[in-house]
């Protein structure tokens, strides 16, 4: 495994970021429209319930958390759509590059791009609505860490698809978070769904955090091996959509899809 | 007229130099010498029922051009993308200064660098953002200064910080050829790398690949449909028809001892009749 070659795909987004406002608006902008927009839904929320319950750490904390989870993942695939647009897999795939390394490189790139937008997240929630991360206590860290192996795990997975089924398939991989959304509980209780929808949420990471989240808030009881087996899952995901690229990439060397990517399929 | 003296004449200089002074590490270094940069044997590629690549054996000697030569469809880009790894090959091995390719795959491709029309660099990048990006991935040692040194040897410098994607073609050419420098590397493999190109620029890409050729201990496998370029670079070619080698000779020789005036025409022969020339070499 070589730092150096993990370092090259990191630095190309790096090249690629710092002089594309077309690139580092996404990053901020579309967490930031949706802390403020979420963040006076829950001020008008707390002022008309009679109920005592403070919907801001219950739904803006919901949406940062969750807007945390679709950066990582979009941070993995855009830095690989980045090599389907400039039509690179030949160039990349033709150096010493393994696909460990390649995949590697993608993961940096996300960390540093889903860090960024998590700051701004943060310094919104909590300096214009006054989101307190006490709230939460010190599951906040282990809330981030299932949230980002799931994010990486779902990149790569979506990142492999793209690999295998060519270019078009990019527009199947931008839905789905809010395709997945509606089972791992956002905004509610697992116990709202019903039983089919609960069985697909217990197998997703996510719904351990945000079940997680609202026992803390609700004061009740919070189960840490809840969360442990979360994150067991997570690495579970990490590891299954390594696998799965592994095999699209082998797939695409013996079939020749590699080599003539852009024909999205060589039959 | 392009001069140079014949790659078997400079290696048998190379080992007749090698075997005086016979102890074991000069042992290795002959042995180095004499081995090809790239052997493949027995290569085949096939997608269903169709055979895209039969049984193709060939190697690349050191300081030799080989031409792979054929019609469109021939297989000339398929024994490339294999070589380069980004293809497998059903069956056969391909070997680059003797590492198997398909067993050390970073090993080989470390050694190995190409350039081909088909493959331009990312146009998003500058010219030393791509540089810098693929020196990182062949692990170039010193990469700032080998860089600067490819800039100035591809008159690209006053392109330093333009992408990529608003250059001529013959700039980009350039570009891609510089990178394929930039690891020095054994093995060069060049896919019709002055195709588009105009009569001038396709000339000094052609002196820049044989100055190339003539320093160190590389090989380069060098594909092109332009026979006159194929004659007065090449040192030795391969003619390919439907997957199989049918011949294999010296370009400035070949034509004659078929009965041809030039390599035009017996490319011609050859692909509008490959079994009357042809030895079909299995």
């Amino acid at each position: 495994m070589s730092l150096q070659r993990i370092a090259a795909v990191a630095l190309r987004q790096f090249y690629l970021m710092r002089v594309s406002p077309a690139r580092i608006l996404p990053l901020f902008a579309w967490v930031a429209i949706d802390i403020v927009l979420w963040g006076y839904i829950t001020r008008f929320l707390n002022q008309v319930s009679a109920a005592e319950l403070d919907f801001v750490p219950l739904l803006l904390g919901a949406v940062l958390l969750w807007d945390f989870f679709t950066r990582v993942m979009q941070g993995v695939t855009t830095t690989f759509f980045e090599d389907v647009w400039s039509r690179n897999f030949l160039n990349l795939f033709a150096t010493p590059i393994s696909v460990g390394e390649y995949v590697g490189g993608l993961v940096v790139s996300s960390i540093v791009t889903s860090t960024l937008a998590l700051f701004v997240m943060l310094v919104l929630a909590s300096a214009v609505f006054g989101l307190s991360y006490f709230a939460y206590g010190l599951a906040f860290m282990p809330f981030l860490l299932v949230l980002f192996l799931f994010g990486i795990a779902l990149g790569v997975f979506a990142s492999a698809t793209v690999l295998r089924l060519g270019p078009a398939a990019e527009w199947l991989i931008w839905p789905i978070p809010a395709l997945l959304s509606p089972f791992v509980g956002v905004f509610y209780p697992l116990a709202t769904l019903p039983d089919w929808m609960q069985v697909l949420a217990h197998a997703l990471p996510p719904s351990y955090v945000f079940e997680g989240m609202r026992a803390l808030l609700a004061g009740g009881p919070f189960s840490a091996w809840a969360l442990f087996f979360g994150v067991v899952l997570a690495v579970l995901y990490v590891v299954g959509a390594g696998w799965f690229f592994v095999r699209v990439y082998r797939h695409a060397v013996r079939t020749g899809l590699l080599a003539r990517y852009s024909a999205e399929t060589v039959s | 007229m392009l001069r140079r003296a014949s790659a078997v004449g400079k290696v048998g200089a190379r080992v007749g130099a090698t075997l005086t002074l016979g102890n074991e590490f000069e042992g290795k270094t002959m042995q180095q010498a004499v081995s090809p940069v790239l052997a493949v044997d027995g290569l085949c590629k096939t997608y269903g029922d169709h055979s895209a690549v039969e049984q193709v054996s060939c190697t690349v000697g050191r300081n030799e051009i080989v031409g792979l030569l054929g019609p469109n469809g021939a297989g000339k880009t398929t024994i490339i993308s294999m070589v380069l790894g980004v293809l497998e090959p059903t069956a056969g091995s391909i070997r680059i200064e003797g590492i198997p390719l398909a067993e050390d795959r970073a090993g080989a491709l470390a050694c190995t660098n190409f350039a081909a029309v088909y493959a331009p660099l990312p146009g998003n990048l500058t010219v030393y953002q791509n540089l810098r990006i693929f020196g990182m991935l062949y692990g170039v040692s010193d990469l700032q200064e080998r860089i600067d040194a490819l800039l100035a040897q591809y008159e690209l410098a006053r392109f330093h910080d333009t992408k990529c994607g608003v250059l001529s073609s013959g700039e980009q050419t350039r570009v891609s050829l510089a990178k394929a420098m930039l690891n020095s590397p054994r093995l060069l493999l060049l896919d019709e790398p002055t195709a588009s190109l105009d009569p001038s620029a396709a000339d000094d890409i052609r002196h820049r690949i044989r100055d190339f050729a003539s320093r160190g201990t590389c090989g380069v496998l060098w594909t092109s449909h332009n026979m006159y370029e194929v004659e007065a670079v090449c040192d030795r070619v391969l003619f390919l028809s439907r997957g199989r080698i049918l011949l294999e000779g010296n370009p400035k020789t070949l034509p004659r001892e078929h009965g041809k005036p030039n390599l035009e025409e017996l490319f011609i022969t050859l692909t509008r009749e490959p079994l009357a020339l042809g030895r079909g070499k299995a």
